[in-house]
């Protein structure tokens, strides 16, 4: 074998400045988009505040605590209380059901009560419970869920229109629970198993050991999920808005229809004009900033949790 | 082949007798035929290469192998004569009686006070929880070291505190047999010197079974040895870990009767 | 050799240790169990439920027709919902032809370079959290005041693509962070010891090795994204027509649903139910498949 000209090995080729100036590139535009994500962030709540400064002028706090709502031109006036009171009691509704269940349903999957096979199929369910459109849960809803209520609560005598808190509420806890139990199971199932055997070796029972060691353990995670669903609970749409009822007024009884501020919004962007729509994004921004605290809170509360372990 | 008892050596009382027990992952053999008597307050070393299933039969005895689904055991385990895995008896009462320390420290992520106090209140203790506690972390030879910050968590502790507060944890609850684990595994040399001198004070009220890779450990602290090995078995997953041997501990590594003891203790494998 | 004897009388008075099954802690331990699995049980009624009543409301209308035709006039019979699975797949499309590249790209910055600026990686992972929890209609709202109010173009399929990315972005940055993150770090260091310089490592080496899993994460997204109605209600808005340009507004499923719902018109009620099935179909489908394409690893 001759080689007249052998070329030379890979090693003695020199990067050229395009090269390393390829590498600079390369990772300067990722991080642009890394930055793009918090820029959007600022855009959303910009925008908002922005489109509602003239509702913002116009009625001030006052807007916090005034409960008429009438886009009706001349006679226009606009509070939003109401449908805080709504988006608030709805949510909450929906977690003093969704909690005790989502907790129960994922100490039942993160302990071995059943055989491990049964436990992956329960875990793809209650995963499914969350992939389900909202609006399908609102179709079920009216046509399902509301003359179910009507018949159950019939029975007792109780009257029962169909719109309502009581089913909003009950459609958000199905929608929530998924989000408690799958964010509870993974910190009870991250718990490192010598816990849970310390506490059998002391001769603790099954439950003694989950109410006094993994519970307590956990409860940071457990508390930031809760704290998620309620954030998710507070910003659900569409479910909602088909089974509230869409009233404007604050009643103290489940049984009688109500608003949210999203419902209000899904309800009335479409045919608003004029000072209506400063007012609607003065609502939006105020659900921003309720979601927002909830969420951040959260996420403060889940980064607790890996101090510990 | 094996004698259940110690060859020779003066035996009292038997807490814990293993009768022709195999040991079972779902189809798998994990131990065979191992039979022994543990002696009351003595300290009974478990060594031996590893997977020769010293901690798996540890762990059998207070019934911890219960938490793995495919666990099974043939043969009969009693303490004091009753059987541990007669279907009417409860692991929890099991657990009461035979406590467990760990090869790594787990401590709660609780204080240290509540720590220790954990298993004298799941099983219902009425008396003074400070005098208990305090008399614990006494015996656990821990008790100068933490005084002062008894409300602290016990993850503020150093590994070989942890390991301490865990025995101490385990003996608040009165047990009367106290199983170990690789208990200094994780230690630096002072904290095992500490634990192995703790280990000595316990056993005058306790029955000691320890799990130690160490033979140094085995003989400064074991009045009874008990050497396991693994044989490779012809079926599809390889070997089972048996009783080769068990003696007292200077018999075990001075004069072994077995080869493999032999080969074992001077460092010729394992 | 003295006399072992297995004593229990003269030396440990031992306890029974036998199980009492009316003991108030056993008792607590069976009432527990039986709540936590209650509680399991309650929890799957409703999709049971929900599955259920699609399937039987659904199913009668899952002909040709249904793929076919255009919704018919309110009290009309018949039609189909052509024109919404058409909106629905361009909408979506929008939507992913927009968040992939972004949220891949960002998940890359984090994965790989994040690393070694810690504040700007902890601000931009805090705020891929706050996003994931903005509500979905604030999306519809934001695209409205860029897109849509009076004044701006207006209605049409493209605020819909936008606003629905707004949404897909925090899960696709999510799963390929995630998906990236997994790769093994000796493949990087295998890749940088030959001498490849960072941009080639990531793009011939790393990234190839987590496409199967990014790729299930956005068909996951993609498949969420097709069921969200709140962003496209008054972003894409509704149509009775045909796909027209995706500068006027489009049907799509998941609004047609809830347009329909509250109609009187039983074959526009039959229509949303056929709809919701699809969706439903749709995701049961992804979620599946997605569970399947997760077993086989590469690494």
């Amino acid at each position: 074998m001759t080689a007249d000209t052998p070329s030379p090995p890979p090693s003695d080729r020199q990067r050229t400045p395009f090269e390393k100036g390829l590498d600079r590139f390369f990772e300067g535009t990722t991080l642009t988009f890394a930055l793009f994500i918090l820029l959007l962030l600022i855009a959303i709540g910009l925008l908002i505040l922005v489109d509602a400064w003239p509702a913002i002028k116009e009625f001030g706090l006052g807007f916090l605590w005034t409960s008429s709502w009438n886009p009706v031109a001349g006679r226009e006036s606009y509070g939003v209380l109401p449908m805080v009171y709504g988006t608030l009691v709805s949510s909450a509704i929906a977690l003093l059901i969704a909690v005790p269940l989502g907790l129960g349903t994922a100490l039942f999957l993160s302990e071995n009560f059943i055989p491990l096979k049964i436990r992956t199929v329960l875990v793809f369910m209650v995963e499914l419970l969350a992939a389900i459109p909202s609006v399908v849960y609102g179709l079920w809803g009216i046509f399902v869920l509301i003359p179910a209520l009507k018949w159950f609560l019939g029975l007792f005598g109780i009257p029962f229109t169909g719109p309502s808190m009581l089913a909003a509420s009950l459609v958000l806890a199905i929608m929530i629970l998924p989000i408690i139990t799958a964010i509870s199971r993974d910190s009870l199932a991250a718990l490192p198993p010598e816990l849970r055997q310390g506490s059998y070796g002391l001769g603790a029972t099954r439950w003694g050991t989950i109410f006094r060691v993994l519970i307590p353990a956990a409860i940071s995670g457990i508390v930031g999920g809760v704290m998620l669903a309620l954030g998710r609970a507070m910003g659900e749409t569409m479910a909602v808005t088909m089974l509230i009822g869409n009233s404007n007024t604050i009643s103290l009884s489940l049984l009688a229809p109500s608003n949210t501020i999203s419902s209000l919004l899904a309800n009335q962007f479409a045919e608003a004009k004029g000072i209506q729509v400063a007012a609607l994004m003065y609502a939006a921004f105020v659900l921003v900033i309720l979601t927002l605290i909830v969420n951040i809170l959260a996420d403060w509360i889940v980064r607790k949790l890996q101090a510990k372990y | 082949m094996v004698d259940t008892m110690p060859k020779s050596g003066t035996m009292t009382d038997v807490v814990l007798r293993a009768k022709e027990c195999d040991i079972y992952y779902g189809s798998y053999k994990a131990v065979r035929d191992v039979s022994i008597d543990i002696p009351r307050n003595k300290i009974t070393a478990f060594i031996g290469p590893s997977g020769c299933g010293k901690s798996t039969v540890l762990r059998c005895f207070n019934r911890l192998n219960d938490l793995i689904e495919s666990f099974s055991l043939k043969g009969k385990m009693t303490y004091h004569g009753q059987d541990l895995y007669a279907p009417d008896v409860d692991p929890v009462e099991v657990r009461r009686r035979i406590g467990m320390v760990f090869q790594k420290p787990n401590p709660f992520p609780k204080t240290i006070y509540d720590n220790i106090a954990y298993g004298p209140r799941i099983s219902g203790y009425k008396g003074d929880m400070d005098e208990l506690v305090e008399t614990s972390l006494r015996r656990a030879v821990l008790w100068d070291e933490v005084k002062d910050k008894l409300q602290e968590s016990g993850f503020s502790l150093s590994g070989g505190q942890q390991q301490r507060l865990c025995i101490a944890r385990t003996i608040a609850v009165q047990p009367e047999v106290v199983l170990m684990d690789e208990p200094c595994a994780a230690l630096d040399p002072i904290s095992t010197l500490k634990v192995e001198e703790l280990m000595k004070e316990l056993v005058q009220n306790y029955t000691i079974i320890i799990v130690t890779h160490n033979m140094q450990q085995a003989t400064r602290v074991a009045d009874y040895t008990a050497f396991y090995n693994a044989q490779v078995t012809e079926e599809a997953g390889g070997k089972v870990g048996y009783l080769a041997e068990f003696d007292s501990t200077e018999k075990i590594f001075n004069d072994p009767e077995q080869e493999s003891t032999r080969d074992y203790v001077t460092g010729r494998f394992g | 050799m003295t006399a072992h004897s297995e004593a229990s009388a003269h030396s440990f008075d031992a306890k029974s240790l036998k199980a009492n099954r009316s003991s108030s802690r056993n008792l607590f331990n069976i009432v527990m169990t039986g709540l936590a699995g209650l509680c399991i049980l309650l929890a799957l009624i409703p999709l049971v439920l929900v599955l259920f009543y699609v399937f039987a409301n659904g199913f009668n209308r899952l002909d040709l027709d249904l793929f076919t035709q255009l919704p018919p006039p309110p009290g009309g019979t018949g039609g189909g919902i052509a024109n919404a699975i058409g909106g629905t797949v361009i909408v979506v499309a929008i939507s992913t032809i927009i968040s992939v590249p972004i949220g891949v790209l960002c998940a890359i910055w984090l994965s790989e370079f994040g690393g070694d600026d810690t504040s700007i990686d902890e601000y931009v992972r805090f705020g891929v959290n706050i996003l994931a929890g903005v509500p979905s209609i604030i999306a519809g709202v934001f695209i409205y005041g860029i897109m849509v109010r009076p004044g701006r173009p207006g209605y049409s399929a493209l605020a819909g693509g936008v606003a629905l990315a707004v949404l897909m972005l925090p899960t696709i940055i999510r799963t390929a962070d995630e998906a990236l993150k997994i790769v093994p770090q000796e493949i990087r260091w295998a890749a940088l010891g030959v001498g490849a310089s960072k941009y080639q490592t990531v793009l011939k080496v790393v990234l190839p090795a987590a496409i199967p899993a990014i790729l299930t994460g956005v068909t996951l997204a993609i498949a969420r994204a097709a069921g969200e109605t709140a962003p496209l209600i008054f972003t894409a808005l509704f149509s009775p027509f045909r796909f027209n340009g995706i500068t006027q507004p489009i049907a799509t499923l998941a609004v047609l649903v809830y347009n329909f719902a509250t109609l009187p018109f039983k074959a526009q009620q039959e229509l949303a139910w056929a709809a919701s099935l699809i969706l439903v179909l749709m995701v049961l489908l992804t979620s599946i498949i997605a569970r399947f394409a997760t077993r086989q690893k590469t690494y």
